[in-house]
Parts: C-alpha cells; structure tokens; sequence
C-alpha cells in the first residue's frame, strides 16, 4: 500500500508491503544510516525516532509509520555529527556499524533525561550492542559530550 | 617524535559514525541479484537427490545450482598464505553435507522474496548418516566425516581421514616426564574452551559484478583480499588475473572475516550470469553457518622444585574444527607457540595433541587465535600450582616469567627483544589494589568479593610468512598517496599506517591519501590478522617512506645542484646546509611529475617480513563479586596493563585493548555456541547467544606499560589479540578465591558455580 512518513521534516509518499518494516524501507529509500544487525530486536542498530521517540525500525511495520514523523541520523546531522566528533576524538567509533542507531539513542536519551547518572546512561543504551569497543570509551564520550553541553548557560 | 604516540582520531572517522555509505552493502548496485542458499537440516547426509524443476520454473528466479552444476575442484576458505596449511577439503556444494547448514543449492533471483520462495519448492532427499557431535569422541568414530579420495594438504599437517583427525602435534624439547617426576610438587587441571560466535556487528556480505573488461569485481567485508582472490581463483577455476577483490569500510572481523564465507556463492552467480549479484547473510546464517572459536580440551601438568620455580610444564589438548578444517592445524599449534615460552625456567616442555573433524559449523579464525585458549588452561594451572606452592600468583609469575634479553627451551636460541611483563604486574597489582584486596572479602548480603590474575603473551604477525609491501608517491601536488593492502576493519590501521609514514616523511597526517584495500591496486598484504598489521605492514610503510623520503632528499638536491648530504628535509623543504637555498616538495613534485627534474614521479617502495613474531604481554586482574546463595558471578573491576611496544595512537589502542578485554569476559561469563542432539546449532540469534552488553561488564581500565621492540616500526608490537586472553583465566581464578570453586568449564554461568559450589 500507499503511505505518506515526513521523513526528516519532508513529506515522502512510499509504496510499501503489509509485512515490510521501516529499517528495510528506509534503506531501500537510500538512508544509509538505518542498519540491521540482528533479526531479533536485540541490538539497536537501526534505531531511529518515531515522533520522537527512539524505535527499532526493524521491527515497526512501515504501514503503522503512515502519517507520522519519522527522523533518522540524516536528518539530525548537526547535533549527531557534534557527539559524532566526540566520539570519533575518544576513538570509540571503531568499526562504526552501531554508531548511528547508537548515536540516535544518546540523542533521545538526551531529550528524555535531565543530568542523568552514569548508572542512568547505561540503563538507558543497554539495548544498543557494540561488539568493538567493550563501551568504556562511549561512555566516556557521552560523559563528555554532555558535561559540555551542561556547561553552556544558555542551557 | 611529532605524530607517533599520538590519539589522532580515524581518518575515516566520522564517515563511519555518521552512517554514510560506505559499507558493502551501501555500494551494491540495485539491480543486483539477491543470492540465498538452501541448507542441510541434517548433520550428516549424502544428497541421494535435488530436484529443482520447480523453483527454476518461478518467474524472476536467474539460476539455481546444486553439486552437480558445480566446479570441483577442492579448496579451502582459509585466509592464509599459499601454500595454507589447511586442508583443501570443500567443494563449493558437495553431494556430501557434514553439518547441519552446510550449502545444498545456490539460488539467485530478483529480489529476495523471490529467491526464499523457490528455495522452498526444491526437493531434497538425503541419505542421513550419524554425525559425529562430541568432539572427544570423535577420533575412530564409525561415521567417517571427509571419506573424499581427492582431499587435499600442501602439505604434512598430520592428516588422518579415517579416523578423523585433521592435524596431529608434537613438540617436546627436554624429557617432561622425567621432568616431573624429579618436581617437588606437580599440578594438573582439565580445562574446557567453548566454541565462541565473533559476532561481529556488520553480518557477512558480499556482491560482485563484471567490469568493462569482463573481469568479475568482489566487493566484500573481508579481512583477506588477496586470499579471497586466490580461492575465487581455484574454486571457480578462473585465472586470478580475472578476479578483482575489493574491501570497503568492515563492520568488525574479529578473524571471522579470515574465512571467505560469502564471496563465492555471489561469484559463481556473476561468473555464470554476466550479472550482478549480492549476498547478505541474516544474524542466524551469521551465528551458524560461517566459523567460531576452536573449542577444546586443554590438559595442563605443571612441575615446580621447591623454592617454586616451574621446571616442566605439559599440554595436551584436542581441538575441534567442525566440518571443515578452516585454520585447524595452526590455531592448534599456536596454543602451544604462546604458552610454552612464557615461563622459562623450564627444563622440559611439551604440546601435543590432535585436531578432529565433527559434524558441526566449522571453526575459523578467532581474535587470540590458540592462545586464547592455551592462556585459560595455562594460567588457571599457574593459578592452581600458586596455590599448592603457597606462593602469591603475581610472585610465582615474578619469578617465573622469561625476561627482555632472555630465551626459552623452544625460542631457538633467540633472545626476546622486549618485555615489560613483569612492570605490568607490578603496575596492576597497584591499581586493582592487590595488597588490600587479595585474596577476598566478605562485603555482606552473602556476598564476596575477591581478585584473580593471569598473565599472556602473543605474537605480531606470523613469523617467515607475514610479509607486507607497501608504496608511498610523492603526487603532483606535493601530497602523498599511500597504498596498502591491509585490511582496517574499524581497528583504525588505515590511520595508524598513515601516522608511521607522516612521522617517516616529517608531513602531516592531512596531506596522505591512504588507499587499501583493493587487489587490482594496492600492494601484496595478506590482510589484517595475526596482530600483523601494526608491526608487519607498519614497518612496510615506515621503509617505503623512507624509500621515497631518500629520493625526495636526493630529487632536491640535484635541482639545487648540490650533493644529497649537502641537504636536509624538513618536512616543507629541502635546504641546502651551507648556502640555506630551498627548494619546496610542492615544487620538487611539480617538477618530477612535469619530467624536469629528474623524469619520472617518485614512488617509495618496501616489501617487509620478519624472522620473528615478538609477542605484546598483558597482565590482568580481575575484582569479581559472587553471591554465595545463586553462584551469580558479577565483574567489578578489570585492570589490564599492556606491554605493546610502543603506543602508537594511544585512544585507538585502549580501544582496542577495551573492546578485546570485554570479548574476553564474553568468554569467560556469558558465551557459549551450542547445539541440540542432532546437531543443530540452538545459539542462533542475540537472544540465545549472549554477548556482553554494556551492563554486564563492570568498570575496565586499561593502562600501558610501553617497552621498545627493536624490530618494529617505532618500537611497536601488536594490539589486537593479545587483548582477549586474560580474562578467562583471570575472572575464574577470582571465583575461586571468592568461593573456592575452580570451575574449568567455560562460561562460569552462575548455574555451574553454584553447582559447584554444592560438591564443596
């Protein structure tokens, strides 16, 4: 069927299988960022945010985002490319394959969480897998991206 | 030094984190045809007979093909330099299916849908065998797993086909069991290494085409160009000067993708087809038809005199390889290659075993490769004997450990470069707080908490056969372009290299184009394995830039017409020593690729191999908290200090020392590939198979301790394995100390301790 999503604040029309998820859709509309890495909702991978909301896009049906506002990586560049540059310097980016879907649960978690703790930051993205970077260095790169950002006054 | 030592970020960084493009994946064309395979559900059978009438008869499907539509000539998928010790035992498809998986049909059609639909109307009748599934009795099992006359070996790895060995070993140097009869006190421990899943976040991929000239094009997420190439080559029998392998950017390896798993099913599809074809594996083909871990049996006998110092140490193990034997007889071997040598007051040592086929998912290349598993059982022995000797473990390592400058009974007489093992005990034991801590303390809740260590060693690159070579060009606009054919799989090596050759040439890491890894373009590299890359490849560039710096210095000075040693380079410019007149590399560049001043464009050529494998040390220490009444073990604190020669990026290589220790803790705690009594692997999906997520983890903390390497580039060793070694050994002996249970069985699940636990 015919579905209307405003991908990342444009309307996109899309037709679509009843049984066809968002991750499979998204990529076949040429958004590289949304990647599969299991076939069980277990890694994150290809989280993006459905009105706002960080959703597995593996496992919600494109037929249920008609209508809706859907965002991924590609349409947070500048805010995802800023704790992107953090991590890259921390160096916890390594083979990068979780980065986006991890990037875009560190950018809910920081709409969601006020100063959260680091017993909160890693409640909050034990659902996003990496096998590189035994997550130490992410962690440190979020504690440091938003150290920054609770530093601004205009925050 | 100005770049070397230094946390330069990647220089593919943010295109990796920012999810372009620029995977397998992302770059197949759209047109290309999806390729599925259809699979044994049986262990053990002979395809007795396929019909595929029907699935053909589909509109969309392109072609499907079984055993009998397929070139048969043997190969292995091995990614090791030829001639590779493994066996040359697959056929593409074979009439004969040796696990529960194994490939029974290639099916390529327009899209996926398609292709899944006309696997399910193919018929297969099979003659069901009994598979062999216990791999301790797997050797003169009745079913014969490779009964094939035209099996074959490079070369003796001590193949015994009828009783299902693929390999058997044996070093000894000195009598050992004389050895241990003369020992004051002797020590034995049976231990058990799971199979372990890579895992790795980006599944196996492939697709491939045919370019302008009708040469086939692979683009793969490859850990082995060059060696993809080369089985392509023999497999399809088609002469390598037709195939072309590229790698783009890799979603992890771990050696999973040292093993060609993908490449030539779509190869086959393109070569028959004129087509282009793709092939991405779900996370179930990914868990259980490509390769795992070696499990095995490792017997350890140590022998120690009575001021404790180890004279006679024993191995006998026996490793499974699955259907297979993908790097079956060396990751044996190196089981014993990093485990003998590390304690050198030995009189007599020895390892020997075999290795054995069974009618599961062959095992591959694995991070740790053998030492690994030689680690666990060593240093959960070294542990054991500690304790009998009533000697602190750090103190019997202190005492025991081959030293900078030393040799042991098997090194040959060759002295080891460098070592800071025994400052990165001394440095651990002050950070997890040993003296305080060790060996345990009840902390209340029914709850203690108690320390465990172990030490491991491994090599960089492989000794005689790893050998690299790389180029460096001075380009027309004063930049250089540096090709390798490495193989960054997101370790950050690209970088790294790109570092090396900025510090050799004094230039910027800005100004180096970095190009690999392709076979039609970059130089002759294996790939990235064996904790190669750093110390093999990295000395190929360091010598190829000093290659091209030598000619840029001489290129200068002929156009400032004095002679070389009357210049130097300062990264900008060539000056002459006496008169200070200049002359930059823009403009030394301009003029050799223009043909006036010296004819031709200068390029930096080295080829580099090295007699030796110098092994990076770690010292670990674990801090674990068991609950007494569940047997639930939870990591608090890991602390490994590493000896990797010098540190050449710093971040990258705590990352990579991070995310190594924390495989290793998967290992130790949560991972396990197992199967049903068919033969049926049940770990198949995230939900069975456990890797560690952030929660389960602990804090790590990794530090170094830098030594020199005189025959690496810098200074450098290796990284990437050696990082996966201690926590096995490590956390179990923390168990032990907090409940007196030694459990030899990997994973310590909380069931097995407290079971354990209960026989007290």
């Amino acid at each position: 069927m015919q579905i209307e999503i405003i991908l990342n604040g444009k309307k996109v029309a899309m037709n679509v299988k009843n049984d066809e998820y968002l991750a499979d859709t998204l990529r076949a509309h040429g958004v590289s960022s949304v990647r599969k890495g299991c076939d069980t909702t277990c890694c994150g991978l290809c989280t993006i945010w459905i009105e706002e909301k960080p959703v597995l896009s593996c496992a919600a049906l494109s037929i249920r985002a008609n209508g809706k506002s859907i965002t991924t990586m590609e349409g947070l560049y500048n805010e995802a490319e800023e704790f992107a540059q953090v991590l890259v310097a921390e160096g916890s980016e390594q083979c990068g394959f979780c980065s986006p879907g991890f990037i875009m649960t560190v950018l809910a978690m920081k709409r969601e969480l006020n100063n959260p703790t680091e017993e909160d930051i890693v409640h909050y993205l034990t659902g996003n897998l990496c096998r590189c970077t035994g997550y130490m260095g992410q962690l440190r790169a979020i504690k440091k991206y938003l150290g920054v950002m609770q530093h601004e006054p205009c925050r | 030094m100005s770049l070397v030592g230094k946390s330069i970020p990647k220089i593919d960084g943010m295109a990796i984190a920012t999810g372009k493009p620029v995977y397998t994946e992302d770059m197949a064309p759209p047109n290309a045809l999806v390729v599925k395979l259809l699979r044994s559900p049986h262990a053990f059978a002979r395809i007795k007979s396929i019909d595929t009438s029907k699935a053909e008869s589909i509109e969309n499907v392109e072609c499907i093909f079984t055993h009998k539509d397929v070139p048969k000539c043997r190969f292995t998928l091995a990614g090791q330099s030829y001639p590779e010790p493994s066996p040359y035992d697959r056929l593409i498809l074979d009439e004969i299916v040796r696990y529960a998986g194994d490939e029974v049909a290639i099916i390529a059609a327009a899209d996926e849908e398609t292709a899944e639909k006309a696997m399910k109307l193919i018929k297969v009748d099979y003659e069901v065998f009994e598979p062999v599934l216990d791999f301790e009795k797997a050797i003169d099992h009745p079913s014969i797993i490779h009964q094939e006359t035209d099996l074959h070996c490079n070369f003796d790895i001590g193949m015994q086909q009828e009783r299902n060995i693929v390999s058997c070993q044996k070093v000894e140097v000195g009598n050992v069991e004389e050895e241990l009869k003369k020992c004051h006190t002797v020590v034995e421990e049976t231990c058990y290494i799971q199979a372990q899943a890579h895992a790795m976040m980006e599944t196996y991929r492939a697709f491939s085409y045919l370019d302008h000239t009708g040469r086939l094009v692979v683009v793969s997420s490859t850990q082995i160009p060059f060696h993809v190439r080369r089985q392509l080559s023999r497999a399809l029998n088609i002469p390598a000067s037709k195939i072309r392998v590229i790698k783009p950017r890799i979603g992890g390896g771990f050696g999973g993708k040292q093993t060609g798993a993908v490449e030539i099913f779509t190869a086959l599809v393109t070569q028959t087809t004129g087509k282009p074809a793709k092939i991405i594996y779900d996370r179930k083909e990914t868990f259980s038809v490509t390769n795992s871990r070696h499990a095995m049996r490792l017997k350890v006998r140590l022998g120690a005199d009575k001021e404790g110092y180890i004279r006679a140490m024993d191995i006998q193990g026996l490793s499974d390889t699955g259907a297979y034997g993908e790097h079956a007889s060396t990751t044996f071997m190196v089981v014993g290659q990093k485990t003998l040598p590390l304690y050198n007051k030995t009189r007599a040592v020895r390892f020997m075993g075999n290795v054995v086929y069974t009618n599961k998912m062959p095992a591959g290349a694995f991070r740790g490769y053998g030492a690994t598993q030689g680690t666990f059982a060593l240093e959960t022995a070294v542990n054991k004997l500690a304790e009998r000797l009533n000697m602190d473990p750090t103190e019997v390592r202190l005492k025991n450990l081959i030293k900078e400058g030393e040799t042991s009974l098997v090194s040959g007489g060759i002295k080891l470069g460098s070592s800071t093992l025994h400052k990165c005990i001394a440095r651990g034991r002050e950070l997890i707080g040993w003296n305080d801590k060790y060996p345990r303390r009840e902390v209340g809740d029914n709850k203690v908490r108690a320390l465990g260590m172990a030490v491991t060693m491994q090599g960089s690159g492989i000794a005689n056969i790893d050998t690299a070579s790389a180029e460096i060009r001075l380009n027309d606009d004063g930049n250089f372009t540096l090709l390798i054919g490495s193989t960054d799989m997101g370790t950050g090596s690209d970088t790294i290299l790109s570092q090396m050759a900025a510090e050799v040439l004094e230039t910027s890491v800005e100004k180096i184009i970095v190009h690999a890894a392709d076979t039609d373009i970059s130089p002759y590299d294996p790939g990235s394995y064996a904790s190669s890359t750093t110390y093999v490849t990295g000395m190929a560039v360091v010598k190829a830039a000093e290659d091209l710096k030598k000619q840029i210095i001489e290129s200068g000075a002929r156009i400032l017409e004095v002679s070389a040693d009357e210049v130097e380079l300062d990264g900008q410019k060539i000056t002459t020593i006496n008169e200070g007149k200049t002359i930059s590399i823009e403009k030394i560049a301009e003029l050799q690729v223009l043909g006036f001043g010296g004819n031709r464009q200068l390029v930096g050529n080295a080829t580099h191999g090295s007699s030796i494998s110098p092994p990076p040390f770690i010292a670990g220490f674990a801090e674990v908290e068991v609950d007494k009444e569940t047997g639930k073990v939870k990591l608090i604190d890991y602390v490994a200090v590493v000896d990797c020669g010098t540190v050449i990026n710093p971040n990258l290589a705590t990352i990579q020392a991070e995310g190594g220790l924390v495989q290793g803790i998967g290992l130790a705690m949560y991972e396990d590939v197992r199967y049903d009594k068919v033969g049926r692997m049940t770990t198949n999906s995230f939900m069975q198979y456990k890797i560690p997520t952030r929660k389960d983890i602990g804090n790590i903390r990794v530090t170094f301790e830098e030594s020199f390497e005189p025959s690496g580039p810098f200074g450098a060793k290796s990284i990437g394995e050696v990082v996966i070694n201690t926590p096995a050994p490590a956390i179990i002996e923390a168990v032990y100390n907090a409940v007196g249970v030694r459990l030899t069985d990997l994973p310590i699940t909380p069931e097995k301790v407290f079971l354990a636990m209960q026989q007290i």
